[in-house]
């Protein structure tokens, strides 16, 4: 039953990411790509729509971690006290950012404070929820009850005393600023025309080569900082799938890239992103939230909620989904094709 | 500061705030159902304006909840951990269904809503304003089940590790208490929209920006606000009292300030109450009445708070009462207003009637301190209890999290909020302003092949 909410928690995340993340990766190149006014409002307009409903999939999520692994989102929580609250304001700053910017459309600094902010936010954010995996594999200081609070950062080393911030935790944060910078610029390709469509794409041309990078670089530092998270790879060679799907999809991004099809390079940068979440779950289980002291370490098996709560929820989650599903079909299909600069809602 | 009290704080400010902008769109998203719905019947293209320019309102106003609102789920493992390891077993459900069935529903439609209409058609962009609507109620209701089994918990049993664990889903989710809670809340929502709605009509009016919509908002404004009004009070409100009584005594004595267990127990209209001395000082009572509307009998017996050891009391008593006492006298002035104001429509003298336009439209910020109180009845009711009879509240908040870090975030939510209120007057001032002009461009052919 835990193996199922797991696998449930982890598909959440997993589609959280991938939506929430073409459009927070929208705003960290809004400036790249959009470079005036009109085409500022159009990089807008493509998420529009549909950021909202990406965002809900966080919130869906935590609820669902909430009822399967109430002392896991107790813990977690309470322990990254700061940082979360701080992505709390963030995440409304790059709301009213996506939102206000268009209630006064002719005001040049009304709308260039709001593409700020909105640039500004979605930027923070990547690296806030990167460094936020990073503690995560890291493992943080977790006492016998369960319990931590970490300072935002202290020696910047990954054993001791920790900090939310160290040098792994900060280059998960820049694996998901650049991840997220690719994936939003495939997605704006995708969305957009002309000019604006081919410097979206020569964003990802260039931003290609820095994920590449950082991506094996943060794989050899993830070996460094948790060994073990190789095991569950030893034990199940099948496994062994995620980490070819990874260069796979990077591989398949830079090759749809440079032949100009946009659409496949969205979805081979989605698959990029499903695969590094996937495997760093496939490598934690069943840990939740590892504990510098490994026996204090919290798990799928001492964090779970009562039997038939979980079970419950395995006849009302799926049908709740699959309604979601249709919406998001839908609203999709109905704002289908390309934002044209300069249109009117 | 202690960071229990800062935890308290935090959560009760951040709901309190949050809380200003869904009861106005649940309250809305009804009435532009009814708009649209109208302009579809009578093919008549002002309703399907009035339905237009409300929905702006009614986006700005759900963004501003939706931002508002992620924090509300966030705290309970932020701040409340132990609450949250204790009961998210149980309490995590119903929020989840929340996201899942409500959120997904809400957040695919209202982009649809605003910018669809073109690409939709008339036939989809209603159903559209109606899924809003019900995802905007359907949220409601989870939110309130969950208060709901923080009030009078059910379907749970206690675990070896001593958390609770859910028994019954059916209990959680159609809980006695979420049912008249929620019929109570969402009235108090309808209050809150249709006076907003007849406090733009008459505005507008008033300030003879655009008469035609103007009577048009206020007449839908005032017949729904007058519904909503008396609904308040009878049956919703007298059911909610009941639960209270039948539930929490000790709750129901200290909202009435009354301190000795009494036979033909009066209710008070005002009077204030004498922590130092138990009692009511200044009292102004209707002789036996509580016991009247509590058990349909002048000389039932209603118990006192003395009747109940003190570590069971609320622990803000007077807090209680006077938000209490200030629901219902809000309540009551709702009624008389509304009603005078139907029957003045009614007879057509409304439109005419300078001074009651003017009371109607400063009548607006009432509903918000009306529903804020109710909340406060409830929630400081509850105490010492954050599930009630079971966890007290002061076993819950996060051991980890120190008081200053509290105190940061609290002023931090300070701060952002009193930006968020001042873009929300801003862009509220900018529609009211740019509706009105908007408003008569759209008047003017109608008018003209009239």
């Amino acid at each position: 039953m835990e193996l199922i909410w797991f696998m449930i928690v982890a598909f959440m995340l997993v589609c959280y990411v991938i939506l929430d993340g073409f459009d927070i990766g929208a705003g960290i190149v809004h400036y790249f790509v959009g470079r005036n006014d009109a085409e500022r409002a159009a990089v807008i307009r493509t998420i529009g729509p549909v950021w909202d409903g990406n965002e809900v999939w966080l919130l869906a999520t935590g609820g669902v971690l909430y009822f399967a692994f109430p002392m896991l989102y107790a813990s977690a929580f309470s322990g990254f006290y700061l940082p979360l609250i701080m992505v709390l304001w963030l995440l409304i700053m790059r709301a009213a950012g996506i939102e206000l910017r268009h209630q006064l459309e002719h005001n040049h600094m009304w709308t260039s404070f709001w593409d700020f902010v909105f640039s500004l936010a979605s930027i923070l954010l990547a690296i806030f929820f990167g460094a936020a995996l990073g503690n995560v594999i890291r493992g943080v200081p977790l006492n016998s009850e369960g319990y931590f609070f970490e300072p935002l950062f202290t020696h910047w080393g990954t054993t001791g005393e920790t900090g939310i911030l160290d040098w792994f935790t900060v280059l998960s944060g820049v694996v998901a600023f650049v991840a997220l910078a690719v994936h939003g610029s495939n997605y704006l390709a995708m969305k957009t025309e002309d000019e604006m469509n081919l410097r979206a794409r020569k964003v990802v041309g260039v931003g290609w080569y820095a994920l590449v990078g950082v991506t094996v670089l943060s794989l050899l530092a993830v070996m460094y900082v948790r060994p073990t998270l190789l095991d569950n790879y030893y034990a199940l060679p099948i496994g062994w799938l995620i980490p070819l799907a990874v260069a796979a999809s990077l591989a398949a991004m830079k090759y749809f890239n440079a032949k100009g099809q946009d659409r496949s390079a969205f979805i081979s940068s989605g698959v990029y992103l499903a695969m590094m979440l996937g495997g760093a779950v496939f490598g934690l289980f069943p840990l939740v939230l590892p504990a510098l002291d490994p026996a204090n370490s919290l798990t799928v098996y001492n964090t779970r909620a009562g039997d038939y709560g979980l079970s419950v929820a395995l006849l009302w989650w799926p049908i709740g989904i699959i309604i979601a599903l249709g919406y998001y079909t839908f609203l999709f299909r109905t704002f289908k094709g390309k934002v044209k600069v300069g249109e009117e809602h | 500061m202690e960071s229990l009290t800062l935890d308290r704080l935090q959560f009760a400010f951040t709901v309190t705030y949050h809380y200003l902008f869904p009861q106005l769109t649940m309250g809305l998203a009804p009435l532009i159902v009814i708009f649209k719905s109208l302009a579809i019947w009578k093919r008549d293209e002002m309703w399907n304006e009035a339905a237009r320019f409300w929905g702006k309102i009614f986006g700005i106003t759900f963004l501003f909840g939706v931002v508002t609102g992620i924090p509300m789920e966030f705290q309970f493992g932020t701040n409340w951990a132990v609450f949250s390891k204790y009961a998210g077993g149980v309490i995590g459900q119903t929020l989840a269904m929340e996201g899942t069935f409500a959120f997904f529903l809400e957040s695919s439609f209202i982009g649809l809503f605003l910018f669809g209409e073109k690409r939709l058609g008339q036939a989809l962009h209603w159903l559209s304003a109606f899924l809003i609507f019900v995802g905007t109620w359907l949220s409601g209701w989870f939110i309130i089940a969950t208060n709901a089994w923080m009030q009078h918990p059910v379907g749970y049993e206690v675990a070896a590790d001593g958390s609770v664990h859910l028994t019954s889903f059916w209990s959680l989710v159609l809980n006695e208490w979420a049912v008249y809670q929620y019929m109570h809340n969402m009235g108090g929502a309808l209050v809150t929209g249709s006076f907003a709605v007849a406090a733009l009509g008459a505005f507008y009016i008033l300030s003879k920006q655009q008469v035609e919509f103007g009577k048009m908002f206020v007449k839908a404004g005032v017949i729904a606000g007058c519904v909503a009004s008396i609904w308040m009070l009878f049956p919703s409100g007298d059911w909610q009292g009941k639960m209270v009584a039948k539930h929490q005594p000790v709750t129901l004595a200290a909202m009435e300030g009354l301190f000795d267990t009494t036979e033909g127990a009066p209710l008070v209209l005002i009077g204030q109450p004498d922590m130092e001395k138990k009692r009511l000082d200044n009292a102004i009572h209707i002789p036996s009445a509580l016991s009247f509307i509590t058990y349909q009998r002048w000389d039932a017996k209603v118990k006192g708070l003395n009747e109940f050891p003190e570590d069971q009391h609320p622990d803000n008593i007077p807090l209680l009462y006077y938000s209490f006492h200030i629901m219902v006298g809000l309540g009551t002035i709702f009624i008389a207003i509304m009603v005078i104001a139907a029957i003045w429509l009614w007879r057509g003298w409304l439109f005419e009637s300078n001074w009651l336009l003017w009371i109607l439209m400063l009548l607006f910020p009432f509903p918000f301190i009306a529903n804020t109180v109710g909340w406060m009845t409830a929630e400081l009711g509850r105490q010492p209890w954050l599930v009630y009879g079971l966890f007290r509240t002061e076993e819950g908040a996060s051991h980890m999290v120190s008081s200053g870090n509290v105190m940061f975030t609290l002023l931090g939510f300070f701060g952002m909020y009193t930006v968020l209120s001042l873009l929300y007057i801003f862009l509220m001032l900018r529609r009211i302003e740019h509706g009105a002009e908007e408003l008569t461009a759209a008047a003017a052919p109608v008018g003209g092949e009239n």
